[in-house]
C-alpha cells in the first residue's frame, strides 16, 4: 500500500441558496484557497476526481462546466464521479494506490435550490416496485427512525439531544448553515413533521461546493506541516429493496468497522454523515463509538448538508482535526441511498 | 432446477411506462443576466478574461483556459465574424422553418477569441467555408426576447475570407496584451 | 469596441422549467409476472432457498445471487411492520389529504415493501395494524394498480 494524505481542504460557505451563482462560479475560489493551502499551483496537480449529480440542479452535464475552474488548457486529467465526492476521494485513492500520481485535487458540489430535493433524491430509489410511488427522501428515513424508536434502540430525546449537539458544535463551523444553542426540551416540544421526524431532525438543504487535496508520502511533508493519512478505506453497500434490510441499524458499517480493524479506544473524533439525527444513532451503535470520541465537531450534515459535497466534507473536517492537533486519529463517514444504504468510511491519523 | 410452479402464473407483462418530470427554477447569474438583457435590446456582449486577455461570449463566468473568475469589463461585439467550421444538416429542426440542408456553423465574431454555434442561411452550401465571413441577420425587434434565438440566422457577408491561422495568431497577440 | 455605457443591473432573469425522461422498461420475468398478475387483483411472491418468502419478487436472491423462480401465492391481506405520518403531502406524493407510508408485509411473504396507507388519523396507524388493497378502477399491471391500502376492517370481504 502507498501512503497517501489530505493536506488541504476548503469550503464554501453552505448555504440555503446561492442565487444564479454557477457551481463553477462557487468554485473557483475555494479551489484557490485549497491550492493556497498547499501551496499548489492548478498545473500541479496530477490528477483531479469530482463528484456531482446532474439532477439536482436539472443541468445536463454540469460537471463538464465545473471543469473550467482547473483552467484545464490544454487538458488535465480528469475524472467525475455521479456520486459524493468522498468516492471521487476513493477513486483517486485507488489510482494513487496504482503508482500513477502524487497529487490529487478533489472537488464536490451542490446546488439543491433550484430543484425540489426530497423529490429528486426518489430517482435513486428502485424504478420498478418504489420509484413510481414516488416516496421521499424524508419519509423514508422517517420510517426508519419509527421503526429504531419502536424497537427502543433510541429516544426521540437522544435525537433531540444530537441536533442540540450538532448545532452546538457549529458555532465554531464558520460556514455552517444552522447552528445555536438549543434546549433538547424546547427541541422536543416542536410538532412533527414527517411523524415522528421532526423539521430539526432532517439536514437542512444547501448549495455549496468543496476542494480536497491528496499527497502521496513524497510529497506531503512539503506540502502540510501535518497531514492526515489515509489508513484505511472501506466502502460497502446494501441491497436497494428496503424490505430486505434491517433499517434499525447499519449492517454494512458494522462489516467495515471490523474490516477496518477500528480502535475504537483510540479514536479521538469521527465525522459521520447523518442526514437525519436518528442516523447518527444507529451509525454510533453499529460501529461500537465510545465516549471518548467526539461526534461531529463540525456540527455535521445536520448544520450543513451539500448534496454530492457531504461526505467529503467529512473527511475534510476530520483531516483538519488532525491538521490542527486537536486529534491523533480520527474516523471519516460518506453514506448514499435511501436509510444509509452505501456507507464508505476511511480512518485518518496523524501520525506516518 | 425450476420447481414446477403451484400458482396459476400467466404470461410475463413486458414493458411498462416509467415517466418522470422535474421542475426546476433556472436563474441567471450575474453575467449571463447581463448578456441576456443585452441580447434583449439587441447587443452582443463579451466579457474579457483577466486571466487569459481573451474575449468570451457568451460570457461564462469562469475563464476555462486559466480557471479564474471574469468579473472584468463587458465588450460590445460585432455583427460580423467568421466561420472557424461547419457541418452541413440534412434532417429538420423540430418546430423550425428551416428546410434542411441548412449549416451549422462554429462563429468566431470579430472581437472574440471564442467561437459559439449558430446557423447560416440564405446562400449556396458551397460557399460556406472555413474562413467565410458572415454577418447576423436578426429577427424583426419586436420577437426580441432573452436568448441568441433574436438571431434568426447568420448571412454570407460579401467581405473576402479570411485566414484562420494568421487570425488566431493575432488575436493571440491581442490577448497577451490584456492577460 | 468596449461599450461605452454597459447596461445598467436590471433585474435577474428567472425562468421555471421541467425535465422530463420519457422512460419505458422491459421487466424481465419475475418482475413482469408480478405485475401481470397484479392486474387480476393477485399477490405472487418467490421462494428462496432458505424457504422464506420474497414480495415484492425479484430474479435473484439478495444475499446469495441465487437465481430464483419458485411462485407461492400470498393473500391480499399484510401487517404494517414500520411507518411514517405525512402531514403535507407532496404533489408527488398524489394523495388530497394525510397518510402514511408504510413497510408491509403481506400475509405469506417474509419480507416487507413500501406502499402508502389511508387512514384518517395518525393515531390510528401503528405496527401491527392489519390491512387491505384498495385498487385502481383500471388496473394496468403496475405497483400503481393499488391506490394504496387501507384498514382491512374497513374492506368488506
Amino acid at each position: 500500500m502507498r501512503d497517501v494524505a489530505i493536506v488541504s481542504y476548503a469550503q464554501a460557505p453552505m448555504q440555503r441558496d446561492a442565487g444564479g451563482r454557477t457551481d463553477v462560479e462557487l468554485l473557483v475560489p475555494v479551489m484557490d484557497q485549497a491550492l493556497a493551502g498547499a501551496q499548489l499551483g492548478r498545473k500541479d496537480i496530477d490528477f483531479v476526481c469530482s463528484g456531482s449529480c446532474d439532477y439536482l440542479a436539472g443541468a445536463a452535464f454540469s460537471f463538464v462546466m465545473a471543469v473550467d475552474a482547473l483552467g484545464a488548457t490544454p487538458c488535465a486529467q480528469e475524472s467525475h464521479v455521479e456520486m459524493d465526492a468522498a468516492w471521487a476521494l476513493y477513486e483517486a485513492w485507488l489510482k494513487f494506490q496504482c503508482g500513477e500520481i502524487d497529487t490529487a485535487l478533489i472537488y464536490g458540489f451542490g446546488k439543491s435550490a433550484p430543484g425540489d430535493l426530497p423529490d429528486v433524491l426518489s430517482l435513486q430509489l428502485d424504478p420498478y416496485y418504489t420509484q413510481p410511488l414516488w416516496p421521499d427522501s424524508i419519509s423514508l428515513a422517517a420510517i426508519q427512525a419509527q421503526m429504531s424508536i419502536a424497537k427502543g434502540c433510541f429516544s426521540e430525546r437522544e435525537m433531540a439531544q444530537v441536533v442540540a449537539e450538532s448545532r452546538r458544535n457549529a458555532q465554531r463551523n464558520p460556514h455552517a448553515q444552522l447552528k445555536g444553542e438549543y434546549a433538547v426540551d424546547g427541541l422536543l416540544s416542536e410538532p412533527t413533521f414527517v411523524s415522528p421526524l421532526r423539521r430539526h431532525d432532517c439536514s437542512p438543504i444547501s448549495d455549496g461546493c468543496s476542494v480536497l487535496i491528496l499527497a502521496s508520502k513524497e510529497k506531503a511533508a512539503a506540502l502540510c506541516e501535518r497531514p492526515a493519512w489515509i489508513k484505511g478505506l472501506d466502502h460497502r453497500m446494501e441491497s436497494h429493496f428496503l424490505g430486505t434490510r434491517d433499517l434499525t441499524t447499519s449492517a454494512s458499517s458494522k462489516q467495515s468497522a471490523e474490516a477496518l480493524q477500528l480502535d475504537r479506544d483510540k479514536l479521538d473524533c469521527a465525522e459521520l454523515y447523518a442526514p437525519f439525527s436518528h442516523q447518527q444513532l444507529i451509525l454510533q451503535q453499529a460501529l461500537g463509538l465510545k465516549e471518548n470520541t467526539d461526534i461531529n465537531r463540525s456540527g455535521g450534515a445536520l448544520a450543513g448538508h451539500v448534496l454530492m459535497a457531504a461526505g467529503l466534507d467529512r473527511f475534510g473536517a476530520a483531516a483538519q482535526e488532525i491538521f490542527a492537533g486537536r486529534a491523533d486519529r480520527a474516523l471519516a463517514h460518506a453514506t448514499s441511498g435511501p436509510c444509509l444504504q452505501q456507507n464508505l468510511f476511511g480512518v485518518l491519523e496523524g501520525a506516518a | 432446477m425450476t420447481s414446477r410452479p403451484s400458482p396459476d402464473i400467466p404470461e410475463p407483462k413486458e414493458m411498462v411506462e416509467r415517466p418522470v418530470y422535474l421542475t426546476y427554477r433556472y436563474r441567471a447569474n450575474p453575467q449571463s443576466n447581463r448578456f441576456l438583457h443585452a441580447i434583449k435590446q439587441g447587443l452582443i456582449l463579451g466579457v474579457r478574461s483577466k486571466g487569459s486577455g481573451k474575449v468570451l461570449v457568451p460570457p461564462p463566468g469562469v475563464c476555462p483556459e486559466t480557471g479564474t473568475l471574469t468579473p472584468g469589463e463587458m465588450i460590445e461585439l460585432s455583427n460580423n465574424g467568421t466561420v472557424l467550421s461547419y457541418t452541413i444538416v440534412h434532417l429538420p429542426i423540430p418546430n423550425s422553418k428551416l428546410k434542411p440542408p441548412f449549416v451549422v456553423a462554429n462563429i468566431l465574431l470579430d472581437g472574440a477569441d471564442q467561437a459559439f454555434s449558430h446557423l447560416i442561411a440564405e446562400c449556396e452550401l458551397k460557399d460556406v467555408q472555413i474562413g467565410t465571413r458572415v454577418r447576423a441577420k436578426w429577427k424583426p425587434e419586436e420577437e426580441w426576447d432573452y436568448g441568441l434565438e433574436n438571431i434568426e440566422y447568420f448571412v454570407l457577408s460579401g467581405e473576402p475570407a479570411v485566414d484562420i491561422e494568421s487570425h488566431r495568431e493575432a488575436r493571440l497577440q491581442e490577448a497577451a496584451k490584456h492577460a | 469596441m468596449s461599450a461605452g455605457q454597459p447596461p445598467a443591473p436590471e433585474a435577474l432573469l428567472e425562468a421555471e422549467f421541467e425535465l422530463g425522461f420519457t422512460y419505458s422498461r422491459t421487466l424481465g420475468p419475475v418482475i413482469g409476472t408480478c405485475f401481470a398478475v397484479l392486474a387480476n387483483h393477485r399477490f405472487l411472491g418467490i421462494k428462496r432457498s432458505d424457504g422464506s418468502v420474497l414480495f415484492p419478487p425479484l430474479e435473484y436472491d439478495p444475499e446469495t445471487a441465487e437465481s430464483l423462480s419458485e411462485w407461492v401465492e400470498l393473500g391480499d391481506t399484510g401487517t404494517v411492520e414500520g411507518y411514517c405520518w405525512v402531514k403535507h403531502p407532496r404533489d408527488k406524493h398524489n394523495e388530497l389529504a394525510p397518510f402514511a407510508w408504510a413497510l408491509i408485509k403481506l400475509d405469506g411473504a417474509d419480507t416487507p415493501f413500501l406502499h402508502k396507507v389511508r387512514v384518517p388519523d395518525e393515531s390510528v396507524i401503528c405496527p401491527g395494524l392489519r390491512v387491505k388493497p384498495l385498487w385502481v378502477a383500471e388496473p394496468q399491471g403496475d405497483i400503481t394498480d393499488i391506490a394504496a391500502f387501507v384498514p382491512a376492517s374497513e374492506v368488506n370481504s
